[in-house]
């Protein structure tokens, strides 16, 4: 009966793991060395990163954030004891760092485009976050298109007022005809009044206002404009333009009607087809030429339509891609609540459509946030136009990473929190329906 | 003794075309049509009587004059004295060159970044992720100045090759000198050429074809035919028996024994670059413009091209993987027998479209001199004729013709490999 020799009675203590399945170890044994290749992996990658901070920290780490000029750099480096005057020269980004963002705007009106970029915050923020802010900010957000330019531009009050009247006076006519007449032709007339408006009316009655009342702020010209301040404004401008024009288009690519689908295909593919630069060439060469003789826009205007343009394609093509992704049922839906098309795009299709397309809208943003770097090429003074221009300075000539690296950098942190922000985006939006 | 009548026939009255559905379409598209139609007469005309005031109107007789300036990098025979028609030819290839190199470069360093990105190493995903941000959102015109800041900056001067001891030395056994002034490789040379055949006369689009390089082509695509055919057989022993014969020397030989013959029997040998004066002469210069240009666009895209393709690997479900494993297959087997060609069917449409974004954005290459179309029609031919629109309308065709070539045929090759559900 009791041949069992020995039979325990009581539970053994419970051990640790083995000291190499835990702690640094053990994650290392797991996460770097797993196989023979990923240790090659690994020591190859550590001995990469290595050599890369060995040649780039103490470059960074230089003492040179007063250098007055190169040579002076080269001697403060030199008596610091960094061999070979191998180390940056910071004081080419301490002395125009100013410039780099703001490009020649006033010194005295830095205020404004700070200003303007603050207030678009305010404006964005009831569309990018749409919980946490009241819905009321949206009429802020409406406003803000014509507070912008004038706090860039500076100028008469007049202007902005004139453009925005535009708006009403086209609304009031559309609002009164479609009444009276049908909603057709309440389209037609508002948008032949607001551009019969801005095209004939505008101007003078802004300048007669501005006769009897004058209230303004300092005009800056556009050639002042520059540096990064330039590129988040054609950025900023022509994605905002390019919304309303990218539904149109996309509106136009998905409807019945051949001719305009064929005029919004032709137009999006085209700009589509081409690179940004061959446009930005039209706006430095031929955009006057297309005007009536006479007419001249300064070159920033010119470059804004073209990127405008550019984006809206772009934008068309996200915005088709919301739709798209729309169920059928959301379309059968609205037709059988017997609401007309419009109606069904208003209140059902775009508000879920452009829902959906938001991360693929700032990912546009970003693509055109990039791309303004291009105008450089046509000789505006974007960052990267500015910093040939500081190296074409005495000083400063033969500067070439510390600026490079300067611009990556606000480039960088730039598109960097944008993108995060849209994965921010999609995280929440896959949570929903569908 | 039908009471039926005739429903009453609608008189048709002007107010239908504004309330009637059925011919509000109508209307609308026939004023979309009228108000496309003022809008480009408008432009038309705007444009006539601007360039009559100019005087120059339209005329695309320049491309037969002298275009007087010098393209360094180019394929084909071309000097100063040839026409604008000739430069701009010279820089329809340039862009076609860093275009097809660039999207070769990216697509390989993409698919590796995008793979090892997955990997199960901490330490490489991280790095990897970070090379994708950091390409990502930094603009690419300023990459492409910056590499080309690298390659002039940090490379040595032809001059530190010279003397006893010099600076530096030539790389891969003497064979490819890498200067700021660019990389001098070497060239294949034939003692007992073929010579060439010219095409088109002396015309502007005069083309010199190297009948050595149509023989190797021909004897490479025979080669390649043969060895197919071979391994075709062996699949159907395969098929027909279980046991695959081994095929592999016979392949090798197929296409390594006709190519040696071949180029005993040209007389085939390297033309190394050598240190002549303050500079390299002999081999092929590959210039800076053209490195910076290449390096720049294939890192800038691999980056996207990566996310693409760890999209498409992390599309395919976990099942797959794990099936395969069941199999016994090996990770890297997994990878490239199950994974990838079903990942190929996500990857393919984003891809084209990146394509196309690196042949556009190879336009950057004028910020540092590379002469591609933009350099040569958008660039100097256009400056010293002073025809912007002729020279600016038809670099836009050129580009909007490259994109609906690759768009059509990557779509094309899209179709082909579709899953076909029946």
């Amino acid at each position: 009966m009791s041949d069992i020799g020995f039979v325990r009675t009581e539970m053994l203590p419970e051990q640790d793991p083995p000291a190499s399945e835990v702690g640094i170890i053990g994650w290392a044994r797991h996460n770097l060395f797993s196989s023979w290749f990923n240790s090659i992996l690994t020591i190859a990658s550590f001995t990469a990163v290595y050599f890369v901070l060995a040649a780039i920290v103490p470059w960074i780490l230089s003492p040179t954030w007063d250098g007055t000029s190169l040579s002076n750099c080269r001697e403060t480096l030199a008596a610091a004891g960094h061999g070979d005057a191998h180390g940056a020269c910071w004081g080419v980004i301490k002395e125009r760092w100013v410039q780099l963002i703001f490009g020649f705007y006033p010194s005295h009106l830095y205020w404004r485009p700070v200003a303007a970029f603050v207030l678009l915050g305010a404006a964005l923020a009831p569309v990018l976050f749409s919980d946490r802010v009241p819905s009321k900010m949206l009429i802020f957000s409406a406003l803000y298109p014509f507070i912008f330019p004038w706090l860039l531009w500076g100028g008469t009050i007049w202007m902005p007022i004139a453009a925005l009247a535009g708006f009403v006076i086209g609304g009031l006519v559309y609002k009164f005809a479609a009444e009276a007449l049908s909603t057709l032709l309440g389209v037609i007339l508002g948008v032949a009044a607001a551009l019969v408006w801005w095209m004939l009316l505008a101007a003078p009655v802004s300048g007669a206002l501005d006769s009897i009342l004058p209230i303004g702020i300092e005009a800056v010209e556009s050639r002042k404009f520059g540096g990064f301040m330039l590129s988040v404004t054609i950025g900023v401008v022509a994605i905002a333009c390019s919304l309303p024009i990218g539904i149109v288009l996309a509106l136009g690519r998905q409807s019945d009607l051949l001719i305009v689908k064929y005029i919004c295909v032709g137009f999006i593919e085209f700009i589509r087809g081409v690179p940004l630069i061959t446009l930005l060439f039209v706006a430095s060469t031929l955009l006057n030429i297309f005007m009536p003789p006479g007419t001249n826009f300064d070159i920033i205007l010119r470059v804004l339509i073209m990127v405008t343009l550019f984006a809206s394609a772009y934008m068309a093509e996200v915005i088709r891609g919301g739709l798209a992704a729309l169920p059928r049922g959301q379309y059968e839906g609205a037709d059988s609540l017997g609401l007309n098309y419009w109606q069904a795009q208003r209140l059902i299709i775009m508000p879920q459509a452009l829902k959906i397309s938001i991360p693929g809208i700032v990912s546009t943003f970003i693509g055109v946030f990039k791309d303004t770097t291009l105008v450089s090429i046509i000789g505006l003074l974007d960052p990267l136009g500015l910093s040939n221009a500081i190296r074409a300075d005495a000083n400063w000539n033969g500067i070439v990473w510390e600026l490079y690296g300067f611009i990556a950098l606000l480039f960088f942190v730039f598109c960097f929190s944008m993108s995060r922000y849209s994965m921010y985006l999609e995280r929440k939006l896959q949570t929903g329906h569908r | 003794m039908s009471t039926l009548t005739d429903p009453p026939k609608e008189q048709f009255r002007l107010s239908m075309l504004l309330y009637d559905t059925r011919y509000r379409s109508g209307t609308i598209q026939v004023i979309a049509m009228f108000g496309f139609m003022l809008l480009a007469a408008w432009l038309i005309n705007n444009t006539l009587s601007n360039l009559a005031a100019l005087g120059k109107p339209i005329d695309f007789g320049f491309f037969s004059e002298p275009a007087g300036y010098d393209i360094n990098q180019r394929l084909l025979e071309y000097t100063s004295r040839d026409s604008h028609l000739r430069a701009a030819l010279m820089g329809l290839l340039n862009t076609l060159v860093v275009a097809f190199l660039g999207c070769i470069t990216a697509t390989i360093l993409g698919v590796i970044i995008g793979v090892l990105r997955l990997s199960s190493n901490w330490l490489v995903a991280r790095l990897m992720a970070v090379y994708v941000e950091l390409f990502r959102n930094v603009p690419v015109l300023l990459w492409i100045v910056f590499v080309m800041a690298i390659l002039i900056e940090t490379l040595p001067a032809p001059r530190a090759f010279r003397g006893e001891n010099p600076e530096a030395t030539m790389s891969l056994a003497d064979s490819v000198a890498v200067t700021n002034r660019g990389v001098y490789i070497p060239e294949p040379l034939f003692s007992r050429s073929l010579g060439d055949a010219h095409l088109f006369g002396e015309s502007s689009l005069r083309f010199d074809v190297s009948l050595d390089l149509m023989a190797i082509l021909v004897v490479l695509g025979l080669s390649l035919f043969a060895s197919i055919k071979i391994r075709q057989r062996a699949d159907r022993i395969q098929e027909a028996t279980g046991d695959r014969p081994a095929t592999w020397h016979v392949r090798t030989a197929v296409v390594v024994v006709p190519m040696a013959i071949l180029l005993a029997v040209l007389g085939f040998y390297l033309g190394y670059p050598e240190l002549k004066g303050f500079n390299f002469k002999g081999g092929t210069h590959l210039r800076n413009s053209l490195i910076a240009l290449w390096l720049a666009l294939s890192l800038y895209t691999a980056a996207f091209i990566a996310e693409i393709v760890r999209a498409g690997i992390m599309a395919i479900s976990k099942g797959q993987t794990e099936a395969a494993e069941a199999l016994g297959l090996r990770s890297n087997k997994i990878m490239s027998l199950v994974v990838l060609p079903q990942a190929l069917r996500v990857i393919i449409p984003p891809l084209i479209s990146n394509y196309l974004n690196l042949t556009k954005n190879s336009s950057l290459a004028i910020a540092v001199g590379y002469m591609d179309i933009t350099g040569t029609l958008g660039g100097i031919t256009m400056n010293q004729t002073g025809r912007e629109l002729e020279c600016v309308l038809l670099l836009m065709l050129v580009y909007l013709a490259i994109s609906l070539t690759i768009s059509g045929i990557m779509n094309w090759y899209n179709e082909a490999v579709k899953l076909k559900e029946r």
